[in-house]
């Protein structure tokens, strides 16, 4: 926990940012695109026969500001958290919380259809459902 | 207005809670707290002022298909939770709360009494 007054945005907070990532990742196996846990947004991808399901844990944004795209088999999730910026009379005591710009990017597996994305934006959570494609769902094939 | 978190006993039901990450800025009439909240709805977010202690709990409730398996988990616990000592200048039956897009609001206005007074100084 930091409590700081003096300097806001200083490198003592990137550290201690930096601290809580290697706090919480290493019970992840590494990736290639480096250790994403403790960045921005948070994400939990998980699936389902008919459907990939990405949630975003993005708290505090205005919807129409996110940027969502599937491009070669990749999602990217990219956007900006504004902050009001406190008052000259106010001191910052504690500041935690992200501020600016991110983009997240997600390998999507083979077998989603980029055509049939579904994204909704609750209680700070985007979620992204990404279909399968038909001919990739499990059939039964009946004997005669 | 401090974080005593880490000291205060677990809830015995309780596996483990999330800490959710909070901005907090002073200014001439009192303690504006902001805290992450995602994937709370309102009503499962609970606040409470009791003495000089205020908790922040709210539990993560997303919307799921059935049969889902996750594959890679970032937020792996369903609850939120932090505690703060709010120290005696601040009136704690004034505080008011916003909630929008799992983004917690908090006013806690200071007591009249504590409101800044300037101090004069008397040259002898």
């Amino acid at each position: 926990m930091i409590y700081r007054s003096l300097f806001p945005r200083d490198v003592f907070a990137e550290l201690d940012r930096l601290q809580r990532e290697m706090q919480q990742g290493f019970r992840l196996s590494p990736s290639i695109r480096g250790i994403a846990r403790g960045g921005f947004p948070a994400m939990n991808v998980g699936g389902t026969p008919q459907s990939v399901e990405i949630y975003a844990f993005a708290p505090g944004i205005d919807a129409s500001s996110l940027d969502v795209q599937i491009e070669k088999g990749m999602l990217i999730i990219a956007g900006e958290r504004q902050r009001q910026a406190p008052g000259t009379d106010a001191t910052v005591h504690i500041d935690e919380r992200f501020e600016g710009r991110f983009r997240r990017v997600v390998t999507l597996p083979d077998d989603i259809d980029p055509n049939l994305v579904d994204a909704k934006y609750t209680d700070g959570v985007l979620r992204i459902s990404v279909a399968r494609k038909q001919s990739a769902l499990p059939r039964r094939i009946t004997i005669q | 207005m401090s974080d005593n978190s880490q000291v205060t006993k677990p809830n015995p039901n309780d596996e483990g809670t999330l800490l959710p990450p909070v901005d907090v800025i002073e200014d001439a009439s009192g303690i504006t707290l902001y805290a992450d909240l995602p994937g709370v709805p309102k009503d499962k977010l609970h606040l409470q002022v009791e003495a000089d202690t205020l908790t922040i709990e709210g539990g993560i409730d997303l919307e799921m298909p059935g049969g889902i398996e996750a594959s890679h988990a970032e937020v792996s616990l369903s609850r939120y939770r932090r505690v703060f000592t709010l120290s005696k200048e601040l009136d704690p039956n004034k505080v008011s709360a916003e909630f929008k897009n799992g983004v917690l609001k908090l006013s806690i206005p200071k007591a009249e009494h504590a409101q800044p007074r300037k101090v004069e100084i008397r040259v002898a």
